[in-house]
């Protein structure tokens, strides 16, 4: 187990429920993908938050990566949508 | 003279003329000057406001990145980047970008790249307030958005 910091932004905060929370995470999540894949069996809203994977954007440590990339040694990740900004 | 980028995420308004003249301050090398101000639309009146919500401490890192990456790119002598967060209403500054150049291209160029980049990659969403008083829905990023940004990786 490793706990990590997760941050959501705009709508995935909304649906999840919560702006932050730290998780422990099981040793098989290693990457982003194995991450959403482990979030959406925790409830409800996750699913919901989570139900396009292919649109949630994620960040490592305030950088942005693709969903292949590997969480070891992540002090904070981030989930949200595309930005909007502008 | 090395480029200065100056970036500011803020609350609070800016004043266009006030940071034009602070990027050109003491220094008589500047030969073009583009900005760029985007501002919130009322939607023909059925907008009550915009909320921007940002990620701390990211949106300055990746703002910076993008200015520093047009200076490199268009050799800008100064970029300035200032984006707000909060609730914005209609007729109010949302962000403002400042390039600077020894000729006019790299200004326009620059700015343009900045607003391409920043508009896909910098993290801020922007969720609209009705006039009726409803909280309307979080915009969607749109394509068009993505296809600007792509043209510059195609143009060299």
């Amino acid at each position: 187990m490793s706990t990590v910091n997760l941050v959501y932004f705009s709508w995935v905060r909304e649906r999840i429920g919560k702006g932050e929370e730290a998780l422990d995470l099981p040793a098989d999540v290693v990457t982003i993908a194995d991450l959403l894949a482990h979030l959406k069996t925790l409830g409800e809203e996750y699913e919901s938050a989570l139900e396009h994977e292919s649109v949630i954007r994620a960040a490592i440590n305030q950088e942005h990566v693709g969903h292949g990339e590997p969480i070891a040694g992540a002090r904070e990740i981030a989930l949200f949508p595309p930005m909007t900004g502008g | 003279m090395t480029a200065s980028v100056t970036v500011r995420v803020q609350r609070e308004d800016f004043d266009l003329a006030a940071e034009v003249a602070a990027l050109c301050h003491g220094r008589s090398d500047i030969g073009a000057v583009v900005t760029f101000s985007g501002l919130c639309r009322d939607e023909a009146g059925a907008l009550a406001a915009l909320e921007l919500e940002h990620y701390p401490g990211m949106a300055e890192t990746e703002i910076s990145r993008i200015c520093r990456e047009a200076v490199t790119r268009f050799g800008l002598q100064a970029a300035t980047a200032i984006h707000r967060f909060g609730r914005i209403a209609p007729g109010e500054n949302i962000v403002l970008v400042i390039a600077a150049s020894p000729h006019r291209q790299a200004a326009f160029d620059g700015a343009n790249f900045v607003m391409d980049f920043l508009k896909t990659s910098a993290p801020f969403w922007k969720k609209e307030h009705h006039a009726d008083g409803s909280v309307g829905e979080w915009l969607s990023a749109k394509d068009a958005d993505d296809a600007a940004r792509d043209r510059w990786s195609r143009e060299r």
